[in-house]
């Protein structure tokens, strides 16, 4: 225990130093346009390929451009709610209030696109399978993902003090990231009508090159756009939370007054 | 920054109880939250004819035979896994992505006769492969799609046609990847 201390007081250090309330306004403001700008560009190339110039697949034919938005949907799901986790952990352990305003904004973002990630599922699903829903291991995950994120949304919001609030979905996303490996590895583990992943970080993917970059660029976008729109109101969120303070000092009160 | 560190490790400790816990119950529901069952455990273990389950697996080439009845259309085909072989038969239209060689997921309940599904999925794998790519292996002769999944992707340059003339002669083993054997495994027990 004795090494502990010193790499969990460094830790909290660090995000202390790089995630102040004030230095991420001034630092958001600076990235905000280049976020914005490049998640656009990258969005808009890839989809632009993936939708109108790459080929169609042998088999499934057209039905495969739905990949081009179903897969970043589904891979932003996760990445959201293990980033909402992360933020549960610093708030816990660290009490950032960086992080308790981070696990309101990204919250109702990650549920969106946990949502398009389904829709999109369910209408390739429907051409392809021949059914829009059936309840295997991988879809019933994600489904329940999405609640995950329902509840850590009516949760943050749920308390008249919201330090309780935070508290409480901090808790609920620290828990509710155990379901993010049974997601992962729902189709390796049972068998399932959801194929196996394509990309894998060990095996090459099985996937032409022609449909490989344009996904590629898709998901650089769409997880440009995710964290994009997620800085951006977390700027508005901090900005609202200093006029508050502002508002309800004292000093003010008195001056008003 | 005790406090911290305390509030860290109970943190860890209450996440590695949750997922064990979590890891115990998937390992004990396992076999319900398997979304189809192989030909090979229905075979050793059939189950009742008046309980539903899916039955997924590979459709044998060549054992597809469609008729009509009147007007809807009547299927038969064999599912295997490799080691097992069960005639489904199906009445109604088909889906798109059915074919030899495909995976799919039949609904129904096993009858003296055979499987008689009410629904049939298909089911397809993580390849994705252009059309003409398709075509070129399917012509060099490298890779039937009734037979089995296509090779890995990152052959296939080198397995299209212009290439494959040259090397048809020495390489055409090279063809036969390990997916071949199931699928042409045994003809399926009759009945």
């Amino acid at each position: 225990m004795s090494a502990s201390p010193t790499l969990v007081a460094r830790t909290g250090s660090f995000f202390h130093r790089y995630a102040n309330p004030g230095r991420f306004l001034k630092l958001g403001a600076r990235i905000q346009p280049w976020l914005t700008w490049t998640a656009l560009l990258f969005t808009l190339a890839g989809l632009g390929w993936g939708l109108f110039y790459s080929p169609a697949d042998w088999q499934q034919g057209d039905s495969v451009r739905i990949m081009y938005v179903h897969v970043p949907a589904a891979i932003l799901a996760s990445g959201g709610y293990a980033a909402l986790a992360v933020c549960g952990l610093l708030s816990l352990v660290w009490r950032h209030p960086l992080a308790d305003l981070a696990a309101v904004e990204i919250g109702p973002v990650g549920a969106c696109i946990t949502a398009l990630c389904l829709a999109t599922g369910s209408l390739w699903g429907k051409p392809m399978w021949g059914t829009w829903w059936v309840w295997d291991a991988r879809l019933t995950s994600v489904l329940v993902l999405f609640f995950l994120y329902l509840g850590h949304i009516a949760l943050i919001r749920a308390f008249d003090d919201p330090q309780r609030g935070y508290r409480a979905a901090a808790i609920l996303a620290l828990a509710g990231a155990v379901d993010l490996p049974i997601i992962k590895f729902s189709v390796q583990w049972w068998n399932t009508l959801h194929q196996p992943d394509s990309i894998t970080l060990t095996g090459a993917p099985t996937m032409s090159s022609s449909m490989l970059w344009p996904l590629a660029l898709s998901m650089v976008g769409i997880s440009l756009g995710f964290a994009a729109i997620v800085v951006a109101r977390l700027r508005a969120a901090v900005m609202e939370s200093r006029i508050r303070s502002i508002l309800s000092s004292p000093r003010r009160r008195g001056g008003s007054a | 920054m005790t406090r911290k560190s305390r509030r860290l490790w109970l943190i860890i400790a209450c996440i590695a109880c949750l997922g064990a816990a979590a890891a115990l119950m998937l390992r004990a529901f396992s076999s319900d939250i398997v979304f189809f069952v192989t030909p090979s455990q229905v075979e050793t273990k059939p189950p009742p004819a008046d309980r539903t389950v899916r039955l997924g697996g590979m459709v044998v080439a060549g054992s597809v035979k469609r008729e009509k009845h009147g007007e809807t259309p009547v299927a038969r085909f064999d599912v295997t896994d490799g080691q097992a072989a069960v005639t489904v038969r199906y009445e109604g239209i088909l889906p798109d992505l059915f074919r030899e060689g495909q995976s799919v997921v039949a609904v129904g309940s096993m009858q003296k006769d055979g499987f008689v599904a009410s629904e049939v999925l298909a089911k397809h794998d993580e390849t994705y492969m252009p059309k003409e790519v398709a075509e070129a292996l399917k012509k060099s002769g490298k890779w039937d799609p009734r037979f089995g999944p296509p090779p890995s992707a990152a052959s296939w340059n080198s397995m299209t046609v212009q290439d494959a003339k040259k090397d048809l002669s020495g390489k055409n083993s090279a063809a036969s990847n390990p997916a071949q054997t199931p699928a042409s495994a045994p003809a399926p027990a009759a009945n």
